[in-house]
């Protein structure tokens, strides 16, 4: 445990850590948002917009994050000039934050969507029937009662993101991976520890939140 | 039934004219927008030709784009098979009877599952050879690291697989004298990899786009070879990188595709799964585009 008693490594260790919850929590909201606007627009009466969200999904669903994180830096910031912070970590962060969310929203769009299948029909159809519009019929009926099917699938898909946080690593962040591969290439005789480590408050973090969505599911399902 | 026309009635004239209105009004936002990305690409240079010819000529694809391919395929598909072994192994493993045996495989599976794969990538490369006193190959960091997370992700989805398999199944197997193993191997996981198939491509989707990571080692895989090596000859970082991403969309959406087509072909007498809904319908878990979506319930 001699690395993580040095104060210098053991700030490193926080701030990596730091990196990956504030990557998270923002992109979580950010992805949230475009996520249950796209699922919108994929189930609207309006054939552009349903095109328009059917695209984004098969777009990004389909591409390396990598990828994204990589276009978000080499083109956004270094190719059109795109800077969002004089700070360089900052702009680092927030090109992340923008790659991690429009990455993340395809996946939040799919699994709203399939929440919003399985709320039955009788359902759409009584709010049709008391004559609410397109928009009333999903904001005041369907959606309510699709955000309780979706709690699971929405809880995976923010511990996939806050896992996927790391790769904002590869373009210059200095969040817990890089943190930890310089820590083992700076102390040799003590990778398993470093490991563990780093593993290990990954796993404190994403296990009990898991098990945390599982109840939060099991106790909000509709119960039919 | 598909929900998107039971959330609006059949529209009539009015809304017909509304419709109309809206998609001309958000096609022309959408329009601008694109022409706004356009201007911004054309300001910055990005659509001179010298930055896309090298697509033309044959020697990009034969020294970049092919071989990155060659070696994303090839660690994709070692990674897949082996991921699938370990699914298999660990579900039957966290299954278990014995204690001894499930407790473990649990412990694996759950941890594996919650390791970001870069860290475990990370620490293959970099910190194995401490352990070992040898180098360890970009290609088999890549791989390990693939089959120790996907395969727990799909352990997950067997296991759950087989325990959604209807309870007649084994117990009729038992009654006409197998063995535990034989229930397990011949009766209970050819239905479960039948119902389970969506998760388990989506799944096999999530892995090739994940050997994109091997970038980060240096192994020449497509987004090494396609974008950073080739922009590095060409300078045309944004022209490859679009390029490789339309590569990337074609292969999963093939890979969907095919998953698609097997589900329809194995479909007719397999029976139909209960939507699956634990921790294991993974944030990847409805592949497909229009309609192989989770049917509606109810």
């Amino acid at each position: 445990m001699h690395v993580f008693t040095d104060p210098d490594n053991f700030d490193a260790y926080v701030s990596g850590f730091l990196w990956i919850l504030k990557l998270t929590g923002a992109s979580a909201v950010c992805a949230l948002v475009i996520g249950v606007l796209l699922a919108a627009m994929r189930v609207s009466p309006v054939p552009v917009l349903r095109g328009f969200g059917a695209a984004w999904v098969n777009i990004f669903r389909n591409t390396p994050l990598t990828l994204v994180i990589f276009f978000c830096y080499f083109g956004l910031y270094a190719t059109l000039g795109l800077s969002l912070s004089q700070d360089l970590d900052l702009n680092i962060y927030w090109l992340g934050v923008i790659g991690l969310s429009t990455y993340t929203a395809a996946f939040v769009c799919e699994a709203v969507r399939s929440g919003i299948n399985t709320v039955p029909t009788g359902q759409a159809e009584a709010a049709r029937a008391i004559g609410l519009s397109f928009a009333q019929t999903l904001r005041i009926v369907v959606l309510p009662q699709a955000a309780r099917s979706v709690i699971a699938p929405l809880g995976s898909v923010l511990i996939a993101l806050c896992k996927n946080a790391t790769i904002v690593g590869t373009i210059g962040l200095l969040e817990s991976s890089n943190i930890m591969k310089d820590l083992i290439n700076s102390n040799g005789d003590a990778v398993i520890v470093i490991f563990l480590v780093f593993a290990g408050t990954f796993a404190a973090l994403l296990i009990p939140t898991g098990y945390f969505f599982g109840w939060l599911a099991n106790r909000l399902a509709v119960k039919r | 039934m598909s929900t998107s026309n039971v959330l609006y009635d059949h529209p009539g004239p009015r809304a017909k004219v509304r419709n109309a209105v809206l998609s001309v009004l958000f096609g022309i936002a959408l329009l601008g927008l694109l022409y706004w990305i356009y201007t911004k690409f054309d300001q910055a240079n990005q659509w001179e030709p010298r930055l896309w010819e090298p697509f033309t000529r044959s020697t990009t694809w034969t020294q970049f784009i092919l071989p990155g391919l060659w070696a994303t395929l090839k660690a994709a598909g070692v990674g897949m098979v082996l991921s699938l072994a370990f699914g298999i192994v660990f579900a039957f493993g966290r299954l278990s009877d014995r204690w001894w045996i499930s407790v473990p495989a649990g412990v694996v599976v759950e941890f594996f599952r919650a390791v970001p794969l870069l860290l475990m990538i990370f620490f293959i490369f970099y910190g194995v050879p401490f352990l070992i006193k040898g180098p360890v190959t970009a290609f088999w960091a890549v791989v390990i690291g693939l089959t120790l997370y996907n395969g727990s992700v799909l352990a997950e989805a067997f296991r759950a697989g087989i325990r959604a398999v209807p309870g007649g199944q084994s117990e009729a197997a038992y009654a006409v004298g197998m063995r535990k193993n034989q229930v397990m191997r011949l009766i209970l996981l050819p239905q479960a990899a039948r119902a389970m198939l969506p998760i388990i491509v989506s799944q096999l989707v999530v892995l090739l786009k994940d050997t994109a990571l091997g970038y980060i080692v240096a192994y020449p895989e497509l987004l090494q070879r396609g974008v950073n090596d080739l922009a590095a000859n060409y300078g045309n970082i944004i022209a490859a990188a679009m390029v490789i991403a339309v590569i990337y969309i074609v292969l999963n959406s093939l890979l969907t595709w095919f998953a698609g087509w097997l589900d329809r072909r194995t479909r007719v007498r397999a029976f139909r799964m209960p939507r699956q809904t634990g921790p294991v319908a993974a944030a990847d878990a409805t592949p497909g585009g229009d309609g192989t979506a989770v049917e509606p319930q109810g």
